[in-house]
């Protein structure tokens, strides 16, 4: 049986973490996968200065930020020029209504649709069902996660959470195609059914990888040629990105599609690299006759107002976080119950919902450093989650929506007594006795410390103490031994 | 207010306001080598064994032959494929030289891919074998051919039929995707449709199992003018 449909939240993220750790399916589904893509990636590299490409990488992103609004009304004029549409959302809401307002104009009952973590953000799928629009997600992946009614597992790899049999059973009830476990019959199987779709389609939808300021291009990157189908094939092109996707310049692209691929599965590069610049034009025989770019921001601005949380804009998404993070690896992609799960999702997720929903994704990390190591525009992650830690308890600068939801009064108050126990040692000794006196009473259930820990019990002397007793009865027989000779 | 002025309002006072905070010094930007990315400096030899390696890598086929008899090899592989239909266009340089070596001298049905494609669709997706397309040049780094497609030999030429045959010169084999777009000013001359291709379309998507073929082409064929 395919698994059942199961929602996810991240206000659960303890409760799914815990099903999640216990399944050993989808635990084997994972460390195989994740496995595989980290030997590809180290190898993927082999031949490069690493270093170098990252700080390029980094720099060609953080150019591109610092340049930000400017470089989006430059990228605004030069798609308009090259006869793309180009529209603003400042939410999810707003992004789906004008997507779905540009579907109606062009009377489309079908959408096709590529890879696109964006709309997946703004739950496009489901906006357009509520207004009549039958949405089909294309990449093989995705296809399968939409038949089977769940979201992707994981940003590159959406179907990365089933196994071979598991997809066989879902094609099989979803689609009538006989069971095998021949993934090439699989395949060619989703192709005959994909292809009728493509053909039918009113309306493309797509996502975007790189938006090049300079020349008004939108770039895809992809392997199975579902994208370059959604973005020729029907009458109509409609691509969704976020704000902070626009590079500068055509040879900015390089770099980032180098370090892209290479850190995304270990390729050297990508089957396809597509690169659209404007709609059909006069006399061409093909593509879409409209093309339109929707520019989602739905939080974004306001991440770029703080300087250090403001690095979480420099993501390319290519989810090697996620491949290095021995938590995403223990618990799958579901469990965080957000749309980008693992690092990037932990320090991003909380800027678009709200640290009230995500304040546990923050501490979904033993801090091990991986994920900073291996992002390809060096995000300092880990920092960034200590940063929204802060955040939580109300310690930082307070610009995320939420900060300060898991602040309790009692915990400040027992850090702070500590604080002025530590900071005053007649205080802190007679504290120290009188919690060694009465070590009998200490609690030995601890919240979820205990769970799978015995609790610290406090010593019957201190280690102060028993260093001075230590000293005194050195001196006590130096001082004899003085005495003797 | 639109959002777009909302939008662009946010970023600007996040900007302005960063700029005051650190005495005008804003996002720093760290200091970056792009050589890294380009300068590879290669021989002729080195280039196409580089072109070769990677691009068979990915289940791509290269065929090397003389630039004067390539469409004999073109020939040799049709028949070798079973290819019954083949698109190509009639103006472009490759498709001229083909039509004239295949006209009714093989039992191939020679398909016009430079219409407007409404015109044919379901015939492009269901009834033929091969698309036949030139190509700007290669890059030898990543084993990609670039595609600039033509009202001649349009977008969906290289992507729907299941065969890919794209002819390509040795000589138009170039380091590194950085060097194409600098030799060719792509930066100010951007079509509406630009493409690397390398390989044939894929998929790891069951079970990080390599399929091909699954939305593209499930064989791409160079044939190697030299
Ligand atoms: S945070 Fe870095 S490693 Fe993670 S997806 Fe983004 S670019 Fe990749």
């Amino acid at each position: 049986m395919s698994q059942p449909v199961q929602t996810f939240t991240p206000e659960a993220f303890h409760r799914q973490a815990h099903d999640a750790l216990g399944n050993p399916q989808i635990r084997a589904n994972f460390r195989k996968a994740m496995d595989g893509l980290m030997d590809k990636r180290r190898q993927a590299f082999e031949e490069w200065d690493l270093e170098a490409l990252r700080t390029l990488g980094a720099s060609v992103r953080l150019r591109a930020l610092s340049r930000l609004p400017d470089l989006l009304e430059q990228l605004e004029a030069k798609c308009e020029a090259n006869g793309i549409r180009v529209h603003w959302a400042e939410d999810s809401e707003e992004a789906c209504r004008i997507v779905t307002g540009i579907c109606q104009e062009n009377g489309a009952q079908s959408v096709i649709k590529g890879k696109s973590m964006v709309s997946e953000e703004m739950h496009l799928n489901a906006h357009l069902a509520e207004a009549g629009i039958d949405a089909l997600e294309s990449d093989l992946g995705e296809y399968l996660v939409q038949l089977n009614e769940q979201t992707p597992s994981h940003i590159i790899m959406p179907a990365i959470h089933l196994n071979t049999d598991e997809i066989s059973t879902i094609m099989h009830e979803h689609t009538g195609t006989a069971p095998t476990r021949d993934v090439d019959v699989m395949t060619a199987a989703a192709r005959a059914q994909l292809r009728e779709r493509f053909m039918a389609a009113d309306v493309g939808v797509s996502g975007v990888n790189f938006a090049v300021a300079e020349t008004g291009t939108l770039c895809l990157v992809e392997n199975e040629g579902n994208g370059r189908m959604t973005t020729t094939v029907p009458p109509v092109h409609i691509a969704v990105t976020g704000i902070e996707k626009v590079v500068e310049n055509l040879s900015d692209v390089p770099p980032l599609y180098a370090l892209l691929t290479r850190s995304a599965t270990g390729q050297h590069v990508t089957t396809y690299f597509n690169m659209i610049t404007s709609p059909r034009k006069e006399g061409e025989r093909d593509g879409p006759r409209e093309v339109h770019l929707v520019l989602v921001d739905n939080g974004r601005s306001r991440i770029y107002q703080d300087d250090e949380l403001l690095d979480t804009l420099r993501c390319i998404r290519c989810g090697a976080c996620m491949n290095h993070c021995p938590v995403y690896t223990r618990v799958g992609g579901h469990t965080y119950g957000t749309t980008y799960p693992g690092p990037i999702g932990a320090i991003l997720m909380p800027h678009l919902m709200g640290l009230e929903a995500t304040k546990d994704l923050p501490t979904a990390s033993s801090l091990c450093g991986a994920c900073g190591e291996v992002c390809p525009v060096k995000i300092p992650i880990p920092d960034l989650l200590v940063r929204l830690r802060r955040e939580s308890v109300g310690e930082g600068r307070g610009n995320v929506p939420g900060a300060g939801v898991k602040r309790s009064t009692k915990e400040v108050a027992a850090w702070k007594s500590w604080q002025w126990l530590a900071t005053h040692p007649t205080a802190w000794r007679g504290a120290s006795i009188v919690a060694g006196k009465l070590r009998g009473l200490a609690p030995s259930h601890l919240g979820p410390w205990t769970e799978c820990r015995v609790a610290p019990k406090p010593a019957k002397a201190s280690l102060h103490t028993l260093i001075k007793q230590r000293t005194k009865h050195k001196e006590l027989r130096q001082g004899q031994q003085e005495g003797e000779s | 207010m639109t959002a777009r002025d909302r939008i662009l309002g946010r970023l600007r006072k996040g900007r302005e306001e960063r700029m005051q905070r650190d005495g005008g010094r804003g996002i720093v930007i760290p200091e970056a080598d792009a050589s890294v990315i380009g300068d590879r400096g290669w021989s002729r030899q080195e280039r196409l064994q580089r072109f070769e390696r990677w691009l068979t890598s990915v289940h791509g086929e290269v065929i090397h032959c003389e630039t004067d008899d390539w469409t004999e090899t073109l020939c040799r592989i049709l028949k070798q494929k079973g290819i019954k239909r083949l698109a190509l266009g009639h103006e472009q340089e490759v498709a001229r030289q083909a039509r004239q070596a295949l006209e009714g001298k093989m039992d191939i049905a020679l398909v016009d891919a430079a219409r407007d494609v409404e015109s044919w669709q379901q015939e492009l997706f269901s009834q033929v074998d091969a698309g036949l397309t030139s190509t700007g040049g290669a890059i030898a780094e990543t084993g990609s051919l670039w595609l600039w497609p033509t009202v001649d030999e349009p977008r969906l030429l290289s992507l729907v039929p299941p065969i890919h045959i794209a002819i390509l010169d040795a000589e138009a084999i170039e380091d590194t995707f950085h060097d194409v777009m600098v030799s060719h000013e792509w930066a100010g001359s951007m079509p509406t449709n630009a493409l690397l291709v390398s390989g044939p379309s894929k998929t790891a998507d069951i079970e990080q199992t390599l399929a091909y073929g699954v939305h593209g082409p499930r064989e791409l064929v160079v044939i190697l003018r030299h």
